[in-house]
């Protein structure tokens, strides 16, 4: 399963790296939105509303969305899906490494929007980075779920279907990383915000390790 | 695992639906080891969907079916699967993967050796297309390709899907002298064509209409 999941991890990550989608498509997607909520809130109030960590991860999730439904459109064409199922890949292995990928790429992504929410929202440096281990904890959550949500709403209608889907499972984790970031830069505790992460991930992995590979024949 | 002189592939009355359509309507068919099947037909007769079926690429809806010892309604279709070398008519590969790194991920994936992958390229005449792209490839080479991910897994069990599209008379024959080592070697070929296959071996040839298989094969 381990070694599966790095070889279908370092493929996708190495698709990622010649086809550059996540660098000139996605992550400026995510720096306009992060503009755009800047502009909304105004420059006077964009540092004192206090909005920074919501708009920090709901720009996070919608650039979640797009990177997941790349992570399994690379997969859905009927013959490399086709060819790809005759190796006979342990489905545990493809959903870890498919998820790591994703993990990633996504912390890719969150580095630029962390410091565009810094520069854009005026978020405080010093408790963005308090936030920093609620934020990979979230990122790793928003990677297992993303990818068995994916891979259940794969298909022709992948990109409409995929938020109807994903979001509500992904609530708990928007939630609880806004609540930990904002707890970060007022000085608040955090543990249980991290529990709350860490249980969503712990129930994730274990889903998509049980389930990927009947949502892959499905 | 069945005995040793039952037929490598045996359906019965094999159904395979899909979206409550029926692709395969009562398939009887027999498949001897180490021999070359034809399936011909009109467009939608289910040859496709047969190919797949053998492979366990798809379920059995109804009847029985098994594929080299595996039993396709309650074997481990995941288990055929990797006996199975599969070149179906859209690309088979990544696209932003080169030629040599799309065989390397599937040698791994198999652990096979990845000292067979040049030759193998060298073989089908894409030695000098080793680190292009797969996305760069024409449709020919990436026929070509797909063949020589078929000489890597020296699978069991061969399922070409209109091998023949888009290839030159000079590819058409690398195929055939393919295909006839795969068939000396002992693989099971099973070809899904339109037209006459230039393998000298003799073939069984199955003629496929309406998803059953018609009375003349």
């Amino acid at each position: 399963m381990i070694r599966v999941a790095w070889l279908v991890a370092g493929k996708d990550l190495r698709i990622e790296a010649r086809s550059r989608v996540l660098l000139w498509q996605v992550v400026p997607f995510g720096v306009i939105a992060l503009v755009l909520a800047g502009l909304a809130l105004g420059p006077t109030r964009a540092g004192a509303s206090g909005a920074g960590p919501g708009l920090f991860y709901l720009v996070l999730v919608l650039v979640a969305l797009l990177m997941i439904t790349r992570s399994h459109a690379i997969e859905r064409s009927a013959g490399t899906r086709s060819s790809v199922a005759t190796l006979g890949l342990d489905p545990a292995g493809v959903f870890l490494g498919k998820a790591l990928a994703l993990l990633v790429e996504l912390a890719s992504a969150a580095i630029v929007l962390g410091a565009g929410s810094i520069l854009l929202l005026h978020t405080p440096l010093a408790g963005t980075l308090r936030a920093a281990p609620s934020i990979a904890l979230a990122l790793a959550g928003l990677a297992a779920a993303g990818t068995l949500y994916g891979a259940l709403a794969a298909g022709e209608g992948a990109a409409t279907l995929l938020p109807i889907l994903a979001l509500p499972a992904m609530a708990p984790l928007l939630v609880a990383g806004e609540r930990a970031y904002s707890a970060a830069l007022s000085g608040a505790g955090l543990w249980q915000w991290w529990l709350i992460l860490a249980t969503a991930l712990v129930a994730y992995l274990g889903l998509g390790v049980l389930l990927y590979g009947v949502l892959e024949d499905f | 695992m069945g005995s040793g002189d039952d037929p490598f592939v045996r359906l019965r009355g094999a159904v395979v639906v899909a979206g409550g359509f029926p692709l395969l309507s009562g398939v009887d068919l027999d498949i001897e080891r180490a021999s070359l099947t034809v399936l011909t037909g009109a467009n939608g007769a289910g040859k496709t969907s047969l190919l797949r079926l053998l492979g366990g690429l798809v379920a059995l809806s109804a009847g029985t079916g098994r594929v080299a010892g595996v039993d396709l309604a309650t074997g481990d279709r995941r288990e055929l699967r990797r006996r199975v070398g599969w070149l179906g008519h859209e690309g088979s590969f990544y696209d932003d993967l080169t030629a040599r790194e799309n065989l390397t991920f599937a040698a791994r994936a198999l652990r096979l050796p990845l000292g067979g992958l040049d030759e193998a390229l060298l073989r089908v005449g894409l030695s000098h297309r080793a680190t292009t792209p797969a996305k760069a490839l024409s449709a020919g080479q990436r026929r070509r390709l797909a063949l020589a991910w078929l000489l890597v897994r020296r699978a069991e069990l061969w399922l070409l899907d209109e091998p023949y599209a888009a290839l030159d008379d000079e590819a058409r024959v690398l195929f055939d002298e393919v295909i006839d080592a795969a068939l000396v070697g002992g693989a099971t070929v099973v070809v899904s064509a339109h037209q006459a296959l230039g393998v000298r071996r003799a073939s069984t040839v199955v003629r496929l209409a309406g998803g059953h298989v018609g009375e003349d094969s």
